[in-house]
């Protein structure tokens, strides 16, 4: 496992498995978008909209997941001295503004015909933008000074104060009223979703996760050879 | 204890301590965080009358009239009290009777309410509409699923 902390190691490791992940990543998004717009039955209530679900919630979770993985690399660069976190600290920040993005233009096209509305301000959605925003603020940081050290300093701090944001956000449905629904799958209790339709869900996850891995991959592998050669 | 334990000791307590700060002040705000109240809390909370309000529960059963195009009349409920609504405008497409809804308007004396605004709220459960049919059909169709 250590090329999740050595930089030499993560080229070697991603050269091997770069090939087979890209076909694994297409076998997903090709067999999840079949499943999503063709296998998958409509909704008793919401009829054939409910297929933006398999781009929404894939592209919440990722954006979720993303922080989380920046925030374990922050601790690990800031308390240990390990560079390799800043490298994906800068990396991936515009991998989730991406993902929340999707999540927040999907969200908003579905909230439309459903709701009656493309936004509100309830808490959910609200604590969702303040993601897209910390990414943005993330990404501005490591773009702004000269300095390379103080710059991924600054950021990984600020990556560890914006975390604060996770636990709200997963627990915004729970915790005040929203517009937004609760948690359809959630890990205490079974999930309130039929098979049929959990199926193109969770193979859509895992096309996310792999084109994920995939775009970073290519992004860590980037910045190790700028900072290789101090471009 | 090693500089690195102490740093990570550092770090781990300054999280901690902004997450308390920050569900602090989210508590102490959570009645303005919340998108909405149930008519119950809107008919007990001394909230000013004229104020612009949401209101979010369920449409009562057999209480929605279509008063003309565009104009429509229903009770709204959280099984514990409910508040009657006048509403001009277009309704979405989820709106019916038995389903939840979040209203914005104020209220027009004691117990009545004047929308401005209407949005459709659904709940967390996903079904296949041919599931649904097959349950009616069999008469397992509990009424809870909505």
């Amino acid at each position: 496992m250590r090329f999740l902390v050595n930089p030499n190691r993560f080229n070697n490791f991603s050269d091997i498995i770069i090939k087979p992940l890209t076909i694994i990543a297409g076998i997903f998004i090709i067999t999840g978008l079949i499943f999503s717009l063709y296998l998958s039955p409509d909704d008793y209530q919401q009829g054939s909209t409910v297929r933006i679900m398999y781009i929404h919630v894939p592209s919440a979770w990722l954006s979720l997941m993303t922080y989380l993985i920046m925030t374990i690399y922050s601790i690990a660069a800031l308390a240990f001295r390990t560079p390799f976190g800043f490298i994906i600290n800068t990396a991936v920040a515009p991998i989730g503004a991406v993902f929340t993005l999707i999540c927040i233009i999907s969200g908003s096209l579905w909230g439309k015909p459903m709701w009656g509305t493309w936004w509100v301000w309830d808490a959910r959605l609200t604590s969702v933008a303040v993601l897209f925003l910390v990414y943005l603020i993330i990404i501005f940081i490591n773009l702004s000074f000269e300095n390379r050290v103080v710059r991924e300093k600054i950021a990984a701090i600020f990556i560890l104060v914006g975390f604060v944001n996770l636990p709200i956000i997963k627990f915004s449905v729970d915790w005040w009223n929203t517009l937004h629904q609760p948690a359809t799958i959630s890990k205490l209790s079974k999930p309130s979703i039929d098979p049929s339709m959990m199926t193109p869900l969770i193979i859509m996850t895992f096309a996310f996760i792999f084109i994920g891995i995939l775009v970073a991959i290519l992004r860590v592998k980037t910045e190790i050879h700028n900072r290789k050669h101090n471009i | 204890m090693t500089l690195r334990f102490q740093r990570l000791l550092i770090i781990l307590i300054s999280i901690i301590m902004i997450l308390g700060a920050v569900l602090l002040i989210l508590y102490n705000a959570r009645e303005n965080i919340s998108y909405f109240y149930t008519p119950s809390e809107l008919l007990e909370s001394n909230i000013d009358k004229n104020k612009q309000v949401r209101i979010g529960g369920f449409v009562e059963k057999n209480t929605f009239i279509k008063v003309s195009a565009g104009s429509f009349k229903f009770r709204i409920t959280d099984n514990i009290k409910s508040i009657d609504v006048t509403y001009n405008g277009i309704l979405p497409d989820l709106f019916r009777e038995g389903q939840g809804a979040v209203i914005e308007g104020n209220m027009i004396g004691q117990n009545s309410f004047k929308a401005n605004n209407i949005f459709a709220k659904h709940d967390e459960n996903y079904m296949p509409a041919s599931i649904k049919d097959d349950l009616e059909n069999k008469g397992y169709w509990n009424k809870n699923y909505k």
